[in-house]
């Protein structure tokens, strides 16, 4: 892996000259955790029991998200809410396969989210591509592309199940177990290799901002 | 000068009640409606973990100057529009800033926190900012004027600007209120009052499913937890001076809190029963009956009542 301080901006080779000078060519850094052990702990409890979900379906899993929010599961009452832009969130769920497509995208919502920022692998095909093992264009594990904190298998899982997942990732957050943003960062290169070798028309920034 | 260190003391007393206030009312309204669909709900403090969590956050980019200063300017505007309310009349800790002339300054706060508001998103550059900023802006014009012509037919009324002094004349009975003594005023500025509330069926402006909750789009971290703290401390400010203004005032806190709650459920009510206005047929509904009421109302207190 190549040393940060070799590379401190970003080429965004792939952008075309005319649009380079529009997009920030900084690197990611990582955020500090509080010097106060306490305030950190206390930080943590807040961030799992207001967890916002980037309303993005990236998948057919993404059908099993609806009803969370219905009268029969209801999931605000543990501080799970939808949010309509990826600033505002810190859950992304990759709900079931991901096409080579839908990776770029997952990539940019993930990108441009605040951390720290979660990542949930909802259902089998995000584990190891599921009955889409040979597909061509389907990606086979996703946490070669951007770090996850916690899977939910099933094909597919009920909203049962995803309710459950919920549930643990607030306990790994409280933990503070779930450093998915600070490990993106730190091993920025090679995930941008893993993404950049299967999307072949890389028309954005290497970073998100 | 003690005078004023105690007043600027008790003003961010009045801040933080009507902060914690207008999130409990918030989280009080969402557990209602969750329960009326069947579901336990939010926590009541949900809304306070939602703040905390937005100001924990431990990256923020940035868009530009205008973008940090755009949730600074909103907060000002809700901090402003309550410094000049008396929040409980007759009580000096309650009293706030309210002088000679200050319904016209509440006025300017209650725009200028939105435009600040949409400088910022502006620069975020987001399209879909810039099309919640079009379309609020233009329904915010289309509802002042109905309020602002029943804010007219109150000075006239009342013969005066100051808040304070409307409350005064309000008192005694409740046949003093101008819900009895100029109810076309009070119905025009409460048709208003659904428009600033931002409820069904005006809410086209931040319509979370067509533009993801347009301006403030792009804002996160603490400058969303600024903006949260607004629309908090902005609700807050809004009901009591709805309250003083057209339903007598409040002498006390419990009826502080019975009043400007009755006076949200009318926003809530409504909101559940209506759906979605687009733009243009928000603007031409404010322009419409609203309007004539308001001038009615002038009419009626200028040449009739006196």
């Amino acid at each position: 892996m190549t040393d940060k301080n070799d590379y401190p901006t970003l080429a965004n080779a792939d952008l075309i000259d005319a649009e380079r000078s529009l997009f920030c060519d900084a690197r990611p850094v990582p955020y500090e955790p509080y010097p106060v052990d306490f305030v950190e702990k206390f930080a943590n409890w807040v961030r799992a029991n207001s967890l916002w979900v980037l309303a993005f379906g990236t998948g057919c899993g993404a059908i099993e998200l609806n009803p969370l929010m219905t009268s029969r599961f209801d999931a605000n009452r543990y501080g799970i809410q939808m949010r309509p832009t990826p600033r505002q969130s810190c859950v992304i769920v990759v709900a079931g396969y991901s096409s080579v497509k839908t990776l770029k995208r997952i990539i940019r919502s993930y990108e441009q989210m605040q951390g720290p920022k979660f990542v949930l692998g909802l259902g089998i095909c995000s584990l190891n591509g599921g009955m889409y093992w040979d597909s061509y264009n389907t990606i086979k594990r996703i946490d070669q592309y951007i770090p996850i904190d916690l899977y939910v298998t099933g094909c597919m899982p009920r909203p049962e199940a995803l309710l459950a997942g919920f549930i643990e990732l607030k306990d790994k957050i409280k933990a503070g177990q779930c450093d998915g943003t600070n490990r993106y960062v730190k091993d920025f290169d090679w995930y941008k290799a893993n993404q950049k070798k299967v999307i072949k028309n890389w028309d954005m920034p290497d970073y998100n901002w | 000068m003690d005078i004023w260190i105690s007043k600027i003391g008790y003003y961010f007393l009045n801040v933080g009640i009507v902060l914690v206030y207008g999130l409990l009312l918030g989280a009080f309204i969402a557990k209602t409606m969750a329960r009326v669909q069947g579901r336990i709900g939010i926590p009541i403090y949900q809304p306070f973990i939602d703040i905390l969590k937005t100001f924990t956050k431990r990256q923020a980019i940035s868009h530009g100057i205008m973008f940090n200063l755009g949730p600074a300017f909103r907060l000002a505007g809700g901090l402003g529009t309550l410094a000049f309310i008396p929040v409980i009349y007759g009580n000096e800790m309650f009293s706030n800033f309210s002088a000679a002339g200050d319904l016209l300054l509440v006025m300017y706060f209650i725009f200028f926190g939105q435009l600040g508001m949409a400088l910022g998103s502006g620069e975020s550059g987001h399209p879909y900012a810039a099309m919640g900023i079009g379309r609020g802006l233009a329904q915010m014009t289309a509802y002042e004027v109905p309020f602002t012509l029943a804010v007219v037919a109150i000075f006239i009324q009342y013969d005066t600007s100051s808040i304070t002094e409307i409350v005064a004349a309000q008192q005694g009975s409740i046949w003093n209120w101008t819900l009895f003594t100029n109810p076309l005023a009070v119905i025009a500025a409460m048709i208003a009052f659904l428009g600033m509330a931002a409820y069904p069926p005006f809410d086209v402006a931040m319509a979370p499913n067509e533009i993801p909750i347009g301006p403030p789009t792009e804002f996160h971290s603490h400058f969303l937890s600024m903006m949260q703290m607004n629309r908090a401390i902005f609700a807050g400010a809004k009901l009591i001076l709805f309250m003083n203004l057209f339903f007598g005032g409040a002498t006390g806190l419990i009826e502080l809190v019975f009043k400007t709650w009755a006076i949200y459920m009318v926003a809530i009510l409504v909101g559940a029963a209506f759906p979605r206005f687009r733009t243009e047929q928000a603007v031409r509904f404010f322009l419409g009956v609203p309007m004539l009421i308001g001038i009615a109302s002038v009419l009626y207190i200028q040449y009739w009542a006196q």
